[in-house]
């Protein structure tokens, strides 16, 4: 049988702030290829803009998936980790659907603002048929579980963080109490390692038979040809790149610590910050109290060709995150031949082998691995080599058969 | 006529302890893990299949044989941790159907590297094996068997042994079988003994594999198999890893039964015996000569040298360990000199392959590491200590502290 999907998601290009849009990019694109019904619907303030022709790319990328907008000023993240500049606007691109009333306005709170979306979504749906409900994250499991209950279509959500990830132990109660009720009024729960689904079954108490782990993939096509390997020399000194939001979660404090350490050692090294967050202040500060200043570069957030040519200068990229529920950056900068030391408190530790792993907390560690990877060029060449090897094979056409599966299971049709 | 040549491997390298870049202190192994595995495997390897082997001679009265090589690094750890073992290895030795192989004293690639460091470290075992055992190596096998038509010519210019083992890979043998004796091109009185690797391996290996059709093995089964050689060969040469008796294969395999029974079931066909390599290699004339030009080993399925030196890391690591030899023997430091050798065991560089995802298992095994990138770093950075003390802080003294180095 041919499921419909109704999909709750977030962020389509060209502005894509992080993991969770492009994780829901890629995997509905996937799921479009592989020719399952998908109806998108997306929180956008204004109307929906495709850059080119957006008829064009929907209808020959992905057939299968028609992209509806939701009024809304809810942006993937909240306010905490998005640069200013991934507001929406677009120039020259069509309107791809009528926009309701005008911009949303933004809701005084965040509470107020998740409750109008659900009623949007639930008004929107009205003129949907489908046979189940994918929500993506805990903004979007109110108007998840309102619309499974009105329309009797069993609800999927899935899990691309936690409150716990987001916000260590100190989390806000409101959105731990919609992520718990979400991931209990659901069918199933998807995350997108086991990493997150201990989380999952430990501090939200799901049944674990209930919970299903769908790794993430990487795109393919946008990486069709490999970047040369030849790091552009910055002043013939290696690079370390930090590349990812500026939060708490991604543990930025921990990358400078090891730096300092790594500076004690090697003084022909840089390392670059590239990307925007609510520590960005905090992490110039500790940067110049740290007396490496002149060592730490920070480039605010990146795109498109800025982002090639950052990880064209690094040698080694680094992802300390504090808890990394999956880590798509990792498999990127692979991509773009740049090898990988990753924090052991992520999904992408557990699922992948061509990597340094670090505890994020173990800066010694993480200087004495950063070290040998600018010393010793075997070892760069050895995970370059072996870790594109490796992510290439996360295919989101994988992530979209096992969706798929769960989507069967809950039908409960074969 | 048939005779069964037993020959088992025992080694452990001294693994490294945790070594990051801001250490500086020359302990460079890890004393309380390689204690730990030295004695886990006495007690359930060493000590029981030992024991067993003693009954099996006594209740035989002579007529069952074996061979073991031990590696000098190994010998210094039972010593250290466990005599127990050492003595009860010396107690077979003195039933006088126990013969002991020669090989590099630290388990090492040095063939590949520094002729003048093989001869050394093979003479070094050798005296260690007199000293032990009272006996003088007749036979060499080298590390992981690697073996080319040059180490053959090597060895017979080193002198003092009559036979090397190999592995009888397929691909050197060709349409020939494993069980005769042969002899390397190019040199004259040597002779080649090769694995029979399907039987080998049916013990190694297969033995609790229950997916594989001869599941489960006995030994009566075992002693069909090696009736059918006679006829088609002098001598089948099983050449096994010791710790394949309670240890890749655990006791509740059944694998110390089948041993306990495998002498009998081989003696019942009055046509078999037990012999040991160097009996092998005097009673019987090599009956060709086996072209090896290029390196074979016993490991993996490639029987090749890609798990030590297969990626950069493994190749860059072994050579900087190799161009150290100058300035360490310079030094005449012999502390030194004894931590640059137990650097050379080939395990480390084990440790480094990234072969993982088709022979994986046999990788791990006692492998104290997470990763081969986290070995290799663990590696460069002892080894970064060690060429800091290459340099004499009384450049002086260099010449005059010369040690010289055993033949």
């Amino acid at each position: 049988m041919k499921i419909r999907t109704l999909m709750l998601g977030w962020e389509f290009p060209p502005y894509i702030s992080g993991g969770l849009g492009t994780a829901c990019y890629g995997l509905t694109k996937a799921m479009g290829r592989m020719g399952m019904e998908v109806t998108f619907l997306l929180p956008r303030m204004g109307p929906v803009r495709m850059a080119g022709n957006p008829e064009m790319t929907l209808e020959s990328g992905f057939p299968h998936v028609r992209l509806r907008a939701v009024p809304s000023s809810l942006i993937a993240y909240g306010r905490r980790g998005n640069p200013p500049s991934a507001q929406p606007a677009t120039t020259g691109a069509a309107v791809l659907e009528e926009e309701p009333g005008g911009p949303a306005p933004y809701g005084p709170n965040i509470c107020e603002e998740v409750q109008r979306y659900a009623l949007r979504v639930m008004k929107i749906a009205e003129s949907e048929e489908f046979d189940v409900i994918h929500a993506h994250d805990w903004m979007t499991f109110p108007a998840g579980i309102a619309l499974s209950a009105r329309s009797g279509k069993p609800l999927v959500v899935q899990v691309h963080s936690t409150e716990f990830d987001r916000s260590g132990e100190h989390v806000n109660q409101y959105v731990y109490d919609i992520e718990r009720h979400g991931m209990h009024a659901a069918a199933r729960v998807i995350t997108v390692s086991n990493y997150t689904r201990n989380i999952v079954v430990s501090r939200y108490s799901v049944p674990p038979e209930k919970v299903e782990v769908v790794y993430n993939g990487i795109d393919f096509n946008d990486f069709g040809q490999a970047v040369p390997p030849q790091a552009a020399q910055v002043g013939g000194d290696k690079v370390v790149l930090f590349l990812g939001r500026i939060t708490m979660q991604k543990g930025p404090e921990y990358f400078l610590y090891a730096a300092k350490k790594v500076l004690e050692r090697e003084k022909n090294v840089k390392f670059v910050m590239a990307g925007d967050g609510d520590r960005l202040y905090g992490t110039i500060d500790l940067a110049a109290w740290l007396g490496i200043g002149h060592k730490v570069f920070f480039t605010r957030f990146l795109r498109g060709a800025e982002v090639d040519r950052v990880y064209r200068m690094a040698d080694l990229y680094v992802m300390p995150s504090v808890s990394e529920p999956f880590g798509i950056a990792p498999l990127e900068a692979l991509q773009h031949n740049v090898p990988v030391l990753v924090s052991k408190s992520s999904g992408i530790a557990e699922a992948f082998r061509n990597a340094l792993k670090v505890d994020f907390w173990d800066i010694d560690e993480m200087a004495n691995k950063i070290i040998a990877v600018l010393r010793h060029p075997p070892l760069q060449e050895t995970l370059r080599t072996n870790g594109r090897k490796e992510a290439l094979r996360f295919r989101w056409e994988d992530s979209a058969a096992r969706v798929n599966e769960v989507y069967h299971k809950v039908l409960n049709v074969a | 006529m048939a005779s069964v040549c037993f020959y088992f491997q025992v080694h452990q390298p001294y693994r490294l302890r945790h070594y990051t870049i801001f250490d500086s202190d020359t302990n460079y192994f890890d004393e309380y893990k390689n204690a730990q595995v030295c004695r886990k495997v006495a007690g359930k390897c060493y000590l029981p299949t030992n024991r067993l082997m003693l009954d099996l001679i006594r209740q035989h009265e002579g007529r069952f044989k074996i061979a073991y090589s031990i590696t000098g690094v190994i010998l210094e750890q039972f010593q250290e941790y466990a005599p127990e073992v050492l003595a009860s290895f010396q107690e077979l030795a003195q039933t006088g159907c126990v013969e002991f192989l020669g090989e590099t004293y630290y388990h090492s690639l040095s063939f590949l590297f520094s002729p003048k460091e093989f001869a050394a470290q093979i003479d070094a075992h050798k005296r260690v094996v007199q000293d032990l055992f009272g006996q003088t190596p007749r036979i060499f096998r080298n590390t992981e068997l690697v073996y080319n038509n040059a180490l053959a010519e090597t060895l017979e210019r080193i002198g003092g042994f009559d036979a090397i083992l190999a592995e009888g890979a397929d691909h050197i043998l060709g349409w020939r079988s494993p069980n005769f004796v042969y002899r390397p091109p190019n040199t004259r009185r040597l002779k080649l003994l090769l694995k029979n690797y399907r039987l080998s391996d049916d013990i190694a290996f297969r033995f609790s594999n229950r997916g594989w059709r001869e599941w489960p093995l006995r030994a009566e089964k075992f002693g069909q198999w090696v009736n059918a050689v006679n006829g088609n060969g002098y001598t089948v040469n099983l050449f096994v890893d010791y710790e394949t008796f309670g240890e890749h294969q655990w006791e509740d395999t059944g694998i110390f039964e089948f041993l306990r029974h495998l002498p009998a079931e081989i003696l019942k066909n009055p046509d078999n015996n037990f012999k040991t390599p160097s009996e092998v290699a005097d009673a019987y004339e090599a009956v060709d000569v086996v072209d090896v030009p290029h390196l074979v080993s016993w490991a993996d399925t490639e029987r090749d040298l890609s798990a030590w030196l297969g990626n950069p890391m493994q190749s860059n690591a072994i050579h900087e360990l190799y161009n150290l030899e100058g300035m360490v023997k310079a030094t005449g430091d012999p502390d030194l000199l004894a931590h640059w050798r137990k650097l050379q065991t080939s395990d480390h560089f084990y440790y480094m392959c990234t072969k993982w995802f088709a022979d994986g298992d046999v990788h791990k095994y006692f492998n104290p590491y997470d990763s081969p990138y986290d070995s290799y770093i663990n590696f460069m950075n002892v080894l970064d200590n060690l060429r800091s003390r290459c340099t004499p802080t009384v450049p002086s003294l260099r010449s005059s502290t010369l040690v010289p180095m055993p033949a």
